[in-house]
């Protein structure tokens, strides 16, 4: 009955109390949704692109850094990296903010590369050579992971997760066919990313409301800290349990039943700057081609 | 054992995207023993407010002090603070964990390093004062019903003996006589013990039977405070923002405009009756 009450009123009409919470609902996201995800809000050509096209875009830039392995290639890349990154508004320190994480990666790749490739030595000492070849691959190797984090940084900066998760559901709809169920997928990521936000905001209403009663989860030995913990995920589990109870009812209630014939709301249709981007891709693609020959070329001659 | 707030002045998530000013240049005192109500629609900044009383939020600029001391400065012990400034919030689902009520009221005092004994003393009184039945003390607190857990909860504070309680919106989501039960029995603490009561609501019908003084909040700054008397002279602008005086507070103007000779000082239903008998003679 509770969910018939919500249908009937439109939304002017809504009761002053459900108003408050659904504006309320809104507010917390929109505090919240940074952190998570970090999609940064910006009113750009890269935010407002397809997520389909973004999905695309990252894929091919990835292939390309690795099936493409030249000077000149990178160059290119580098252009039209920097270039897409001017076009998202996004602040480019947010972009190198994903470094942070495969930093310690990126060393052991560039030490293996560098002291383990067999090739030209350029010098010596102890145990290591470092030869010409290795220097090339490990710069490369570099330059493919540093690239590779940017170019998947400029996706999830500029794509909300929910957007991101249609997005993927379109993209891998034709997996259907061989039955994997890429609705129900889709959906659980997508209410999962949903209760992340909920879930923190919760998390800190317990803590503050057991720092009130003089709970500490802050000192102690690790047996002390884990009990100290009981008061704040006992209610955590409780709600987030009440929570899945209640919205499978409700969506139960307004006549969910999985994929089979469901419409969107904001359905995903392809624009003319989709397409558009779809062009710019594939010339990319080409123009990669080329200069990596040039670059072939150029060092054939040299040979 | 006054809290006096001086200049302060909340932001959240200062520095990004979505910086939102919460508290603008607050400077309020919360005298000893007094009965406070607070009101502002939501997103006024009341509960963002309440939080700065016991030290859960720190100011982004400003002063919180307690007794004349800042409780943010160095060697401030915040935890002891917390044990004096008892903050009820608005869910009791948050706060309550244990296997039944009793251990749960327990956990307060139990955290202030007090005997066996004490703790047990003092959680039983508490669930006294706040009128829970007996039968209760032995149940898992997620069988207790709305109001039931709402008393569990704030019995769960006031068994640390705090000298201010603090209590965000204790009604909300309760059927008129769990509120009246509720605020009754908040009434006769503060009445009993003497503690400063600070009430959290956006009912002006609550708040205007028990409090003494109502601050009213709007968009991070205190629009009024006064005696509820005074705060309700200004009900147009109230409703302004969004909040609404007592029924008979339109009852008693709109009297008057239609010729009465009547005093718009009620502001509750028995004032208003009084009031109405004088007007008739």
């Amino acid at each position: 009955m509770r969910q018939w009450g919500l249908c009937v009123f439109r939304r002017g009409q809504l009761p002053y109390r459900i108003h408050e919470i659904l504006r309320r609902r809104t507010e917390n996201t929109m505090l919240r949704e940074i952190t998570i995800g970090q999609y940064y809000p910006a009113d750009s050509v890269i935010h407002k692109l397809d997520p389909r096209v973004k999905l695309a875009g990252t894929l091919v830039f990835i292939v390309s850094l690795f099936a493409f392995a030249s000077v000149e290639a990178y160059l290119l890349a580098t252009l039209v990296l920097a270039a897409v990154i001017r076009a998202s508004k996004v602040p480019l320190k947010f972009m190198l903010k994903g470094l942070k994480a495969i930093f310690i990666l990126l060393l052991f790749t560039v030490a293996f590369n560098l002291f383990l490739t067999r090739g030209t030595p350029i010098f010596h000492f102890w145990i290591f050579t470092v030869t010409r070849e290795g220097v090339k691959t490990a710069v490369f190797m570099a330059i493919r992971l540093v690239y590779l984090i940017i170019g998947s940084s400029v996706m999830t900066l500029t794509t909300t997760p929910n957007n991101l998760t249609d997005g993927l559901e379109k993209a891998l709809a034709p997996l259907r066919r061989i039955r994997v169920p890429v609705h129900e997928i889709a959906m659980i990521m997508s209410i999962a990313l949903r209760f992340i936000p909920i879930l923190l905001e919760e998390t800190d209403k317990i803590m503050k409301a057991q720092t009130a009663r003089g709970a500490d989860f802050e000192s102690g030995n690790l047996i002390q800290r884990v009990r100290n913990m009981i008061p704040l995920l006992v209610p955590l589990f409780v709600s987030a349990f009440r929570r899945a109870n209640d919205l499978a009812m409700a969506m139960e209630a307004r006549g969910y039943h999985g994929g089979e014939g469901r419409t969107k709301m904001r359905p995903l249709v392809y624009a003319r700057r989709d397409k558009l981007a779809y062009l710019v891709m594939l010339l990319y693609l080409v123009a990669m081609f080329f200069v990596n020959r040039i670059g072939f070329f150029a060092e054939l001659i040299r040979w | 054992m006054s809290i006096r707030l001086e200049h302060l002045n909340y932001i959240y998530s200062a520095g990004t995207a979505f910086e939102r000013k919460a508290l603008d240049d607050i400077c309020l005192e919360f005298p000893d023993g007094q009965f406070v109500g607070m009101i502002g629609h939501t997103g006024s900044g009341k509960s963002t407010l309440i939080q700065h009383l016991n030290g859960l939020l720190k100011p982004t600029s400003g002063r919180v002090l307690y007794n004349g001391e800042d409780i943010f400065a160095e060697g401030f012990d915040l935890r002891r603070l917390r044990s004096k400034v008892g903050l009820v919030f608005q869910y009791p689902e948050h706060q309550l964990f244990e296997t039944d009520v009793f251990t749960d009221v327990c956990f307060g005092p139990k955290n202030l390093g007090l005997s066996k004994e004490e703790t047990e003393a003092r959680a039983l009184a508490a669930l006294q004062q706040v009128g829970l039945k007996e039968k209760y003390y032995k149940v898992s607190p997620f069988e207790l019903s709305g109001g039931q857990k709402r008393r569990a909860a704030i019995a769960g504070i006031l068994a640390m003996e705090p000298e201010v309680l603090v209590l965000d919106e204790p009604t909300a989501g309760l059927d008129p006589k769990g509120r009246d039960d509720i605020l009754d029995q908040v009434a006769k603490l503060h009445r009993e013990r003497k503690i400063t009561v600070v009430l959290v609501s956006h009912s002006m019908e609550d708040i205007a039977r028990y409090v003494e003084r109502i601050i009213v909040m709007n968009h991070g700054s205190v629009m009024f405070d006064d005696v509820p008397r005074e705060v309700f002279r200004h009900y147009l602008e109230l409703e302004q923002v969004g909040l609404a005086a007592p029924q008979v507070t339109y009852l008693v103007n709109e009297l008057r405009e239609k010729g009465w000779d009547i005093s718009t000082d009620a502001t509750t239903v028995e004032e208003a009756v009084q009031a109405i008998l004088r007007a008739l003679g």
